[in-house]
């Protein structure tokens, strides 16, 4: 890794903190970057349990947020202490010491683990997911586990077993999902960084609805183990920060090679800032005429086209690209995500542990009854949908198809980038949404994810960045799509564009 | 009564391979350990584990697959096979099922009627697969719950797949017995069946002699012994057959195989089979087998047991029925040709491995390997008999001194023990006279016609020699002084 120096960005006038101006009276401390934590931790202005017990200050001010399942400041310290230690004992690292927050889905000792699931209620895992080691070993302390949709599942945090999480924005607003916890965290500066999974948007639905940065790295690149499965061949760690910078930083410990997971991609481990000055003259950025069409609210459109502007005026070319069959990857995941879930969640039977039904017959009844009583509706409805394709003499129909049709939309998207090096686009329709706007309407709901599903089929990397602010107020995401372990540069794509704007430090009023 | 009615058998076998870790964990696999000490995270299907296959358990599907001259498929995949049971933690069986590792192949063996001639029968197999074994449901021991032991999950299997060629139960016993004994040859398996590592199920139906379509088939389970096998397929054969002959039909079903009253019973109806929903596990890549991985287990795999069978004959000039036999094991192989190989007289090496050898190894019920008598002790003795050192009967006292680890030379304990039989002419007249003189009431019966009379006086002279007089030297002598 490279000295705190020398990521310092070259093309942000001034220092990054001062640069991207600041409301005034608001605390410089949670407003920091994670790079300037890391500098601050290293001149020693501040110890890490001392940040640790700023930020744990701060998480329990907002509590009504419901961004944490889970805050316990005993381990947090001891995590704390242990960075000040190996500091103290010479280590350096741009990462130790600064605090992280996890989403429920991964498993962690010395915090409970649920999956947002009244069927994990009180789970206690004996062993850390790799990317939470991964994490700590770097030196960061975890504040804590995040809200999320139960299992994942989901588009507005509505389907959490443990209360919905408001959106910092507007607490009418939901803050998107599955990663709403780490979404509204983040937005609210009550961790600086949160882990996230994205399964067909789940990462950068919630940043954008949530004006945070989320970055979703190539399927493959961050190990699964330890993430509680949803549906495996799409589950993809990443994270949710304040900038792509951020992000990378964090990447360069989060990503790699596991040989616990057998769909873990064995390549040589990657700086992911190096590439953050990349020059955007002559790169093209494809824009697919798909993302642009019937549904999508003008102001997310607006603020989409000028920050493709923006790009157009740093250098890029701005080209047409076509995914003609994208809009099939809402069906195609609903089948494909639905089945393998039906599978990963039988495993919840209340046998060996988690809830277990009070009273029952024998035990099948158990079970069915544990399983009944323990997941909430959107889970049970899609083991329903993914029992039922998988099924005898539906199999060929319903998953073999899709998985072709996933086939053919992940083909298009290597032909798309033969004519460009990257893709935009707006993440969602449009801004968040009301509680209850959407829960009604299981489908309308799906349709939140009709830009970021395909994506997550094709197993690429993708970003969405905060590029405006639509109705209420309310965040607008700029999507940045890149082919297979391109994740650098699209990082600094990404950071090119945060050099010269400055949604992404904004804070919502009153954090 | 030759029987109008034809039983066509099929056989799917369990093989729990002898990996030293499970097919996608790092635990243990040994036997016997106490409940739940050998599941790892993995095993228990905790929230987040994830499977890593066992390159092991591949190399064993490989080695059985070069050995019943099988395709080896470069990509095979693992399913997932979905039910719910208590002692199956994912709630599915990582499986593989369309496209098995193992495809094809076949098995030859020896069938030994209990009527008619020895023929060498050869079953076609459909496939082998891996998969994991499941745990243990304890109903027996906890009242009113059940006991979940998952010491086994995860235990990798080959299940192999014959096709329904097999007409008999004593084909199909010579089949279970032909492929757990390669099992073992190979290495693959320990072949403990009361451990259940070796379990077999029957596919059984009947049809009129000569008929070309297939009858419906039942499927019986539990059978984990080559005893059970057989009276399984018998008495279901027979149950078929009585319904048809009453005027019913066969139901397709699995029935559970009960030992003790001989008979089969219904688990469950074709009708009330689960849909098990298979599709391509997502947390497993396609398993890629390359021609050099094949070519590399090729090159390590033992003399196969067919190719030994032909060679003994070949290089040994036994007969087809020996070899057979000499070949149960490898253990026995090794110990024959190492024997045989010392001795002049191969046929006698076979004679006394298949005779006393293997009636000792029976009657103590132990392995070849820790046979007590070394073959290069057992090849002294053979070479004794052969030179002339001692008579059978005496190799025979021999042999159990060794046996019983009460002499370990065969060569010093005939010394010590002056076992050395007598071949000196002098010496054998000498005390064949003493008992003709000492038993003229005998010799008289003798000479009176009673043949019966002679073998007393031949025991008289052995006793005499206390056993040790060349059998054949004092039945001459005796004779030519008996008819002066």
């Amino acid at each position: 890794m490279r000295p705190l120096s020398a990521m310092a960005c070259s093309l942000c006038r001034g220092s990054s903190n001062d640069a991207h101006g600041k409301a005034a009276g608001v605390s410089e401390l949670a407003h920091a970057s994670l790079t300037e934590l890391g500098a601050m931790l290293e001149r020693r202005e501040i110890s890490a349990v001392e940040l640790a017990t700023y930020y744990l200050a701060r998480i329990d001010r907002h509590r009504d947020l419901n961004a944490f399942l889970d805050v316990r400041a005993e381990p947090t310290l001891a995590q704390a202490r242990a960075a000040d230690a190996r500091r103290a004992a010479g280590e350096k690292g741009a990462l130790l010491g600064v605090p992280v927050a996890h989403k429920d889905i991964f498993v962690t000792r010395g915090w409970h683990t649920t999956a947002a699931s009244r069927i994990l209620e009180g789970y206690s895992s004996p062993f850390d997911a790799t990317v939470v080691q991964a994490l700590s070993q770097a030196g960061m302390v975890c504040l804590g586990k995040l809200n999320c949709d139960e299992f994942a599942m989901g588009s507005s945090n509505e389907n959490s077993a443990y209360g919905v999480v408001h959106n910092p924005w507007d607490r009418d607003a939901v803050p998107g999902g599955s990663s709403g916890g780490s979404a509204a965290a983040v937005a609210a500066r009550l961790a600086p960084i949160a882990t996230a999974t994205d399964t067909g948007g789940s990462i950068r639905e919630p940043a954008s609805f949530s004006g945070v940065t989320g970055a979703k790295p190539t399927y493959g690149r961050p190990s699964r183990w330890g993430m509680i499965a949803f549906a495996s061949s799409l589950d993809t760690a990443g994270l949710l920060a304040v900038s792509a910078q951020d992000c990378a930083l964090a990447f360069n410990a989060m990503l790699g090679f596991d040989p616990k997971d057998s769909t873990s991609v064995d390549r040589p481990q990657e700086d992911y800032t190096r590439h953050l000055d990349i020059d955007l003259r002559g790169l093209r950025i494809g824009v697919p005429r798909e993302f642009f069409a019937a549904g999508l609210e003008p102001e997310v459109e607006a603020a989409v086209r000028a920050a493709l502007r923006e790009y157009a005026a740093l250098g890029t070319q701005i080209v047409d690209v076509s995914l003609p069959n994208s809009a099939l990857g809402i069906p195609v995941y609903y089948v494909v995500a639905s089945a393998e879930a039906s599978s990963n969640l039988s495993r919840f039977d209340g046998v060996r542990y988690g809830y277990r039904a009070k009273h029952y017959e024998d035990l099948l009844d158990m079970m069915r009854k544990s399983r009944a009583q323990g997941f909430g509706a959107e889970v049970k409805r899609r083991v329903l949908v993914g029992t039922y394709v998988l099924s005898h003499g539906y199999y060929d129909a319903y998953y073999l198809q899709a998985s072709r049709v996933r086939r053919v939309i992940a083909d298009e998207f290597q032909r798309a980038f033969q004519r460009c090096d990257f893709l935009a686009g707006p993440v969602t329709n449009g801004v968040a949404f009301g509680f209850g706007e959407k829960s009604a309407d299981p489908v309308a709901m799906y349709l939140s994810d009709l830009y970021t599903v395909p994506t997550s089929l094709a197993g690429i990397p993708a970003m969405s960045v905060p590029c405006g602010f639509g109705r209420l107020g309310r965040p607008i995401g700029l999507h940045l799509m890149a082919n297979h372990f391109d994740e650098a540069r699209l990082l600094g794509v990404a950071h090119r564009y945060q050099c010269i704007t400055d949604w992404h430090t904004r804070v919502p009023r009153g954090y | 009564m030759p029987s109008a009615w034809e039983t066509v058998i099929g056989i799917e076998t369990h093989v729990q391979l002898r990996t030293a870790s499970k097919i996608f964990s790092g635990a243990s696999t040994a036997f016997g350990a106490a409940a739940n000490t050998q599941a790892s995270v993995i095993d228990l299907a905790l929230p987040g584990v994830l499977p890593v296959l066992n390159a092991g358990a591949v190399e064993c599907a490989i080695r059985f697959g070069i050995a019943v001259d099988a395709t080896i498929a470069q990509r095979s995949v693992f399913a997932r096979k979905n039910y719910f049971y208590p002692d199956l933690p994912k709630g599915y069986q990582i499986s593989q099922y369309e496209i098995p590792i193992v495809q094809g192949g076949a098995l030859s063996f020896p069938v030994a009627p209990r009527s008619g001639e020895p023929y060498i029968k050869s079953v076609r197999l459909t496939r082998a697969h891996l998969e994991e074994d499941a745990g243990k449901s304890l109903h027996e021991d906890y009242q009113g719950m059940s006991g979940i032991d998952l010491n086994r999950a995860g235990t990798p299997l080959l299940e192999i797949v014959s096709e329904p060629e097999m007409r008999s139960s004593a084909e199909a016993v010579a089949y279970a017995r032909s492929l757990h004994a390669l099992v073992v040859w190979l290495g693959v398996c320990d072949g403990n069946m009361q451990e259940g590592s070796f379990r077999c199920d029957a596919n059984v139906s009947v049809r009129p002699a000569g008929a070309q379509a297939f009858g419906t088939r039942v499927e019986i389970k539990n059978l984990n012994s080559f005893r059970f096998l057989q009276q399984a397929i018998e008495h279901e054969a027979r149950r078929q057959i009585e319904l048809i002959e009453d005027g019913g039909h066969v139901v397709q079903e699995t029935r559970l195989y009960d030992p003790e009253r001989d008979q089969t019973r219904s688990m469950r109806s074709k009708e009330d089979a689960a849909d098990y929903r298979y599709f391509p596990d997502p947390d497993l890549l396609p398993l890629d087998v390359s021609p050099q991985w094949i070519e590399r287990v090729r090159a390590q795999l033992p003399e196969l047991p067919g190719a030994m069978r032909e060679r003994l004959v070949q290089e040994y000039g036994l007969p087809a029925q020996d070899a057979a036999a000499l070949t149960a094991s490898r253990g026995l192989a090794q110990y024959f040709e190492q024997v045989a190989q010392a001795v002049s007289d191969k046929k006698a090496a076979a004679n006394w491995i298949m005779g006393e050898v293997c009636a000792q190894l029976n009657a103590d019920d132990m392995d070849v390997e820790h046979c007590p008598v070394p073959a290069p002790e057992l090849a002294a003795l053979i070479a004794r008999v052969a030179d002339g050192t001692v008579n059978l009967k005496t190799a025979k006292e021999l042999f159990a001194l060794l046996w019983k680890r009460e002499a370990t030379s065969v060569d010093s304990v005939i010394e010590a023990r002056g076992l050395k039989q007598i071949t000196d002419s002098a010496a054998i007249e000498r005390v064949v006279d003493e008992v003709l003189a000492a038993n003229a009431a005998v010799v008289a019966e003798y000479r009176a016609g009673k043949e019966k009379a002679f073998q007393s006086l031949v025991g008289q002279a052995m006793k005499a020699t206390r056993g040790k007089a060349n059998p054949q030297q004092l039945n001459e002598t005796l004779r030519r002084k008996l008819r002066r």
